[in-house]
This record gives structure tokens, C-alpha cells and sequence, in this order.
């Protein structure tokens, strides 16, 4: 009795020391945030207000930034969530020729760095006249998600029994209203991952605006807050934190909000 | 578009020659080699390795206590690859003679009478690596935790009657039953790893040999020195490399995907 209440202490204190490992890299932009005065030391500030924040909400500075991030985010959202709702519902359903090729080309897709393509397509984006747009941001975020979009939704569609669709049909709905009343509603949580997935994906990538993108006024939160914490010649650590912290807002929001789904989603798509 | 010489907008076929080419270049073969070493440090020994570890103890541990590390390894983890960079700078900034205060960890060496380290210039690997451990292993710790969640009690209260102690049930019954999952995060992982840029770039500033992947070197060459037939050349060795690892995950762990 006695070694077994040793060992699970000794657990806790080691569970504490990685939790520290974790907790402490965080403590910087939370309380420099709040701290008018801030530097890169760690410290409780002398005189706490929220003053960064409002600085850079109101001297114009974040304001277009996070717009383009969410026009990308939520355009690469919404064109994720239906086109792979598209692609998997008759993957799902129906049996048709050269469909285990097909889901085999997906799943390979998804099996692959696809971020690390940006550079072979920037020169196909030249000749398109895509580059330094947002649509053309927007198009490649759409199509390195969609492969494992794709493979989510189908595994989430198969977990709805087809003779649910069927009683509907009977019942007199059509093909249609059978997939908004009947199977919409049972695959709720899993679109969600998948919406949530795509968007933060556009949300918070870096490498792919920072290469398609020139123009000031069109970069993203990412790319901005990195030339923001260099165009200084005196970095105001401060509002650096403040927009790093509302930058990070959304991400965690989201998360929190489809956690509960998140890691079976993710994890049961790929068991398939 | 990976075999066309100098310049995007009129491309010219080169044949084979930038394949040829990456394969006698010293600095690929070193970011081949950084991207490797970060890949197996970082990701398939440190995330996996301690997220399969705080999944195991994080179990029948008390509910708030799991709650509350869970919630602080997954802010780690959620937060955008540059605020991640951000913060890791500010925690180990300030070397010696560096005129920035100091970061959090110089403080607490100085503290305890240790000399302070400019850490990024003297141990950028490592760094990186550490860094890296940091922000992703709440992934792996996830997923493990939902895959521990499906083994039956009955299993273990049977192995532990038989007189298995913890190594033998974990290598006997845990394992093997977690197979599946240990398959879906190390592919998962090696492809985040690989296409990886943010965190180290942002960092090391993109400057550093020690510390330049695959993904920066091609970055440098595409749209630093104009070459982005070559840069695209790279790009598709990376892709290579992934779709070779993937192979090999689901080879050796012989799941399904």
C-alpha cells in the first residue's frame, strides 16, 4: 500500500515537471501582452492593462491582416467542406467502376507533404496570373486539403446506415431533403472536423501566403505579425504578444469548441 | 515544372539535369540530412515517444489534474506555427552578449548562478528539436489517449492475475492493441515534420546551416536565388520522401490505412 501511494506521487510530481516543461513557454505572451512596458524577460508587469491590445485594434494596424486571413480561412472552409462533401457522398454510397483506384489515388494524396508543392506550382501560378492573389492562396489551401477532407467525410458518411436514406425516400422525401433532414444532421460532428480542420489549416499556415503573396496589403495575419516583430527597428514587445494572442484566439476557440470529435474524427478517417 | 532551367515564366526543358545536379550538392545533402535528424528526434522519438508516454500515466490519474495538463500541452499545440516560433524565441533569448533581455530560461539559469547561453546560435539543433517536441506532441498524446480509451479493463486486471508486471502487459497487450494507432501517428506525424518550415524558419530566421530542412533550402533556392526549377526539383524529393516513409509505416506496421 504504502509503495503503490510512493509510485503514483512520484507520477504526479513527474506529470507536474512535464506540465512545466509545457506551461512555461506560454507565460511570456500572456503577460507581456498585458504589459505596456514589455520585454523579452518574464515578469508580473507593474502595471497590468490592456492597452497593447487596444493600441493595435485601433491604430489600423491588425485589422486588414486578420481580414485576410478570414476571407482565406473561411472561403478554404466552406469550398473544403462542400466539394469533399460532394466527392464523398457518391464514394460512400454508390459502386461504380474504378472506384478502389480512386479511393487509393485519395488516400495517397493525403499520404504526402502536399504544403511542400507550393514552389512547383508557384511557376504554374505565373502563367495563370494567380500569383499574389487571395483566390490563388485560396485555391492551393483548397487542394492540399481536400484529399484527407475527402477521406474524413467519406468515413464519417459510411458510419450513417444507408436504410436510414431509405425509410426517408419511402417516407416520400427526396434524394435531397433525405441528405439535409436525415443525413446532415447524423454527420454534424464530422463535418465539423472537417471545417474546423480546413480552416485552421488556412488560418494559421505561414509558408504558402509568405510565397504567393507580395503586396502588403493582401498578407494574412501570419505573414504580417512576422514582418511586424522585424520592420521595427525597436521591437515593441508589448503589442507583439497582444497580436500574437488574439492571432492564437480563434485557433484555440475553435478547437476547443469540436475538441470532443476532433481526435476520433482524425484518428478514425484514417483507419477508414 | 521540376525539369525546366532558370526563370518561372519561360520555362526551358532541361531534361533530367536538376535531379542530377541535387544529387552532388553538398547543401541539399546536409538540409537531407537536417530534415532527417529533425524528423526522428523531434517527431517519431520526442512527440510520439513522450505522447505515448503522458497518455499511459495520464490515465486513472485524477480527473482535474488530467484536465488541466491536457488543456496546457494542447494550447502547445494549438496555437499558430508563428506564435509558437514567437514564443520559443522569447523563452530562450538573451546569450551572454546578446544587448535583448534575457528570456525566461537565462533568467532561471542566471538564477541559479549558472552562466547565461546565446541557445539558438550554440545549440540550434537541439533547440529546434526541443521546440518541435513542445508544440506537437499533444497530437500524438490525443490520439494515443483515445486508443487506450478501447482497450478493455478486463484485459489488463487478466494479465496482471497471471502475474504480468507493467513491461509485460504494456509489450504483450498494450501495444500490440494500440498498433493501428501508433501506424496512423507516425505517418501523420512524419508528414507534418516533413513539410515543416514555420517553426524553424521563423526561429533560426532561415539563416542557420545547422538547422536549414529540406523545406527551407528549397524555399532559399526557389525565391532567394531565382531558381525555381530547382527549388521544384526539391519539392518533389520531399513529396518522394514521404510517400517512401508512408509506405514503410504501413509496411512494417501492417495496418490498413
Amino acid at each position: 500500500m504504502v509503495r503503490r501511494a510512493l509510485i503514483s506521487t512520484l507520477m504526479y510530481i513527474f506529470l507536474t515537471v512535464l506540465g512545466l516543461f509545457f506551461l512555461v513557454p506560454l507565460l511570456w505572451p500572456v503577460l507581456a501582452s498585458i504589459n505596456p512596458s514589455a520585454t523579452l524577460a518574464v515578469k508580473w508587469p507593474d502595471h497590468p492593462s490592456l492597452a497593447n491590445y487596444t493600441t493595435i485594434l485601433t491604430n489600423g494596424v491588425v485589422i486588414p491582416p486578420f481580414t485576410n486571413s478570414a476571407i482565406m480561412a473561411i472561403s478554404t472552409m466552406l469550398l473544403v467542406v462542400i466539394l469533399s462533401g460532394l466527392a464523398a457522398y457518391p464514394l460512400s454510397r454508390f459502386q461504380f467502376r474504378f472506384k478502389n483506384a480512386l479511393m487509393l489515388g485519395v488516400l495517397f494524396a493525403s499520404a504526402l507533404p502536399i504544403l511542400a508543392l507550393v514552389t512547383p506550382l508557384y511557376a504554374m501560378y505565373v502563367s495563370l496570373n494567380l500569383v499574389d492573389t487571395l483566390q490563388g492562396v485560396i485555391l492551393f489551401f483548397v487542394a492540399s486539403g481536400l484529399p484527407f477532407s475527402i477521406w474524413l467525410m467519406k468515413n464519417f458518411l459510411d458510419s450513417v446506415p444507408y436504410e436510414l436514406e431509405e425509410a426517408a425516400w419511402i417516407d416520400g422525401a427526396s434524394t435531397f431533403t433525405a441528405l439535409i433532414r436525415v443525413v446532415l444532421p447524423i454527420c454534424a460532428p464530422g463535418i465539423s472536423v472537417v471545417a474546423v480542420w480546413s480552416f485552421l489549416g488556412a488560418w494559421t499556415n505561414f509558408f504558402v501566403p509568405l510565397i504567393l503573396l507580395q503586396s502588403q496589403e493582401l498578407e494574412p495575419a501570419s505573414v504580417n505579425i512576422y514582418t511586424f516583430f522585424g520592420s521595427y527597428g525597436q521591437v515593441n514587445y508589448g503589442q507583439l504578444a497582444a497580436y500574437a494572442m488574439l492571432y492564437a484566439l480563434p485557433a484555440v476557440a475553435l478547437y476547443t469548441l469540436v475538441s470532443r470529435f476532433f481526435v476520433k474524427g482524425i484518428s478514425g478517417g484514417l483507419k477508414g | 515544372m521540376a525539369l525546366t532551367g532558370v526563370g518561372a515564366d519561360t520555362p526551358q526543358f532541361v531534361g533530367f539535369d536538376n535531379f542530377v545536379h541535387i544529387f552532388r550538392d553538398g547543401e541539399f545533402l546536409n538540409s537531407l540530412r537536417v530534415s532527417l535528424t529533425y524528423l526522428v528526434f523531434s517527431a517519431l522519438i520526442g512527440q510520439a515517444g513522450l505522447g505515448l508516454l503522458l497518455a499511459l500515466l495520464m490515465r486513472r490519474r485524477n480527473i482535474v489534474f488530467k484536465s488541466i495538463l491536457g488543456a496546457i500541452i494542447v494550447a502547445a499545440w494549438v496555437i499558430p506555427d508563428v506564435v509558437a516560433g514567437f514564443v520559443w524565441s522569447a523563452f530562450l533569448a538573451g546569450g551572454p552578449q546578446s544587448v535583448l533581455d534575457p528570456g525566461l530560461l537565462n533568467t532561471i539559469f542566471s538564477t541559479f548562478g549558472l552562466p547565461r547561453h546565446a541557445w539558438l546560435q550554440e545549440a540550434p539543433m537541439t533547440m529546434v528539436v526541443i521546440a518541435n517536441i513542445w508544440r506537437g506532441t499533444a497530437f500524438s498524446m490525443l490520439l494515443y489517449a483515445s486508443a487506450l480509451e478501447s482497450i478493455p479493463q478486463e484485459l489488463l486486471e487478466a494479465s496482471s492475475i497471471d502475474g504480468a508486471n507493467i513491461w509485460a502487459s504494456l509489450r504483450y497487450i498494450i501495444l500490440p492493441l494500440i498498433r493501428g494507432a501508433i501506424g496512423t501517428d507516425l505517418l501523420l506525424i512524419t508528414l507534418a515534420t516533413l513539410s515543416d518550415f514555420t517553426l524553424v524558419y521563423v526561429l533560426t530566421a532561415g539563416s542557420n546551416v545547422n538547422t536549414e530542412l529540406m523545406t527551407i533550402y528549397q524555399y532559399r533556392q526557389a525565391f532567394q536565388f531565382y531558381q525555381i526549377g530547382y527549388g521544384s526539383a526539391i519539392a518533389l524529393l520531399i513529396i518522394a520522401a514521404g510517400a517512401i516513409l508512408s509506405l514503410i509505416y504501413t509496411r512494417i506496421l501492417r495496418v490498413d490505412l
